[in-house]
């Protein structure tokens, strides 16, 4: 995260390492409040398609936002699925603003309308994030969909229009944008938005497409470099393994899952961040006894996660303390041991092991609640997809 | 993670930083105490920030009862250590996580 550090020179312990060892409640929660979408982008984090029939209801939403409130968490990013299909989305984004814990929302935007736009254009506490993967039609609908870039753009349209203010624009990276962020930069300055890019990562239906779609080391170079030069750019500190490339990106430089930040998902089971949707890394529920503050503070798994971890094969690495080993979830999917090499490792350690991996060796995300439908995908070879 | 600064900047610059008036946390700012101090985070800038020494979120926290953020030093820092808290907290004024009263 972006955040400033006040300190008075005072012998203390690196701010890195004091995080690493957890903190009281998460700084940065995401929750997933649905897992229904009305998309089905290839790259989806949480293979979300069908609604759960176990997700929160309502009161059990509004306790789990009594409960951050108690925790005194700031903010809560909500995503899912498409979270602004859920009946009760205004209602719970309203009761999270009332209790003090201000809300961002990632949309897709295709319930954005300009009678929505104006009554969220009145809401103090409120962000909302509209994610495009393309900085063109052609480009983003390979990933998210038919007619989901006019989508997108509408309801941008809808919110500059409304007065808003700065919405963000997010855009994960991948092999077929990552020479459009000039183009994106222009487009979130036309609406006087702000840009927000962050990392594909091989988790849900990310699986089957991150060979294909992740950034090739020439671009990752490009993407560093170009967001150095733009620290007003956020990132959700996602691409702190480019940190290994010189002078580190502004943020946070480390993995935050269950020690900083987790994800609480639409069932309530929370794992160590959003992108480990995956029985290993359930810590709990909120639907346990003792609650979200309890699986936060007690749960074994985070307490693992919390304790000092070895840089395993990348000890030997002068660029550890830059890179901490890179991304948990994008090692765990690809098959790579964790206490090793990311696989996008810029010194390339990790595409070399990637090689070694037997087909099939990598953990599935599982299919998840797709819905079976599959999206058109790009014409053209198929690359190195499963 | 995520993204708690630059989100929304402050309007219009901040009027310099005067150590011998009263000042006080920004109403919209608010406190979490953490085992290294405090997390400070601004409601209307986004922004989010760590408050490294359990003692500066106490001055930051007891600002308003002191005349002077001089008299906040004075009152609990070793004067040893009062350049440091001063310059620790013209930053947090300059990021309006402190305001003048």
């Amino acid at each position: 995260m972006p955040a400033s550090s006040t300190a008075p020179r005072l012998p203390a312990p690196r701010l890195t390492d004091q995080l690493k060892a957890g903190l009281d409640a998460p700084i940065c929660l995401t929750w997933e409040i649905t897992y229904g979408c009305n998309l089905a982008c290839i790259h989806c984090l949480s293979s979300s398609g069908r609604r759960d029939p176990r997700e929160l209801n309502t009161a059990e939403a509004k306790a789990v936002v009594d409960e951050l409130r108690d925790l005194q968490v700031f903010y809560v990013n909500i995503g899912g699925g498409e979270p602004t299909i859920r009946p009760d989305f205004y209602d719970l984004v309203d009761y999270s603003v009332s209790r003090g814990v201000g809300v961002k929302f990632s949309t897709n935007g295709s319930t954005i309308t300009a009678d929505r736009a104006k009554r969220l254009a009145g809401s103090d506490y409120v962000d909302v994030q509209i994610s495009i993967d393309g900085a063109d039609a052609v480009t983003n609908d390979a990933v998210r969909g038919a007619g989901s870039y006019a989508t997108a753009r509408r309801a941008m349209d809808h919110l500059a229009e409304a007065g808003f203010g700065p919405f963000k624009i997010s855009v994960v990276v991948t092999r077929d944008n990552a020479g459009q962020l000039d183009a994106f930069e222009a487009l979130a300055n036309g609406y006087g938005a702000q840009l927000r890019l962050t990392r594909l990562r091989p988790s849900g239906r990310g699986a089957d497409s991150w060979a294909r779609l992740h950034p090739t080391q020439q671009q990752q170079v490009a993407l560093y470099h170009w967001l150095i030069e733009r620290p007003g750019v956020l990132t959700g500190d996602s691409f702190f393994h480019l940190s290994a490339l010189g002078e580190a990106l502004p943020g946070l430089n480390l993995c935050g899952a269950g020690r900083v930040v987790c994800l609480i998902d639409p069932i309530g089971d929370v794992y160590a961040c959003p992108f480990v949707l995956h029985p290993e890394f359930r810590a709990g529920s909120v639907r346990d006894a003792g609650g979200f503050a309890r699986v936060w503070r007690q749960s074994d798994l985070f307490l693992e996660l919390r304790r000092p971890a070895s840089a395993g094969a990348c000890a030997s690495c002068g660029s550890y303390d830059a890179c901490q080993g890179g991304c948990m979830a994008a090692k765990f999917f690809t098959g790579l041991p964790l206490d090793g090499p990311d696989p996008e490792c810029v010194k390339g350690h990790g595409e070399a092991l990637l090689g070694r991996v037997a087909a099939g060796a990598a953990p599935s995300p599982g299919p998840g609640h797709s819905v079976p439908v599959r999206l058109r995908t790009r014409p053209g070879p198929v690359g190195a997809s499963k | 993670m995520d993204e708690a600064i630059a989100a929304r900047s402050p309007n219009g610059p901040t009027a310099p930083f005067d150590p011998t008036a009263r000042y006080r946390l920004d109403p919209d700012v608010a406190l979490r105490p953490e085992p290294f101090g405090a997390l400070a985070y601004h409601y209307g800038s986004r922004r989010l920030t760590f408050l490294r020494s359990a003692l500066l979120a106490e001055v930051v926290r007891d600002l308003e009862s002191h005349d002077s953020v001089d008299a906040a030093l004075t009152a609990s820092v070793p004067e040893a250590e009062r350049p440091a808290y001063r310059r620790a907290l013209a930053s947090l004024a300059d990021s309006r996580f402190i305001r003048a009263c």
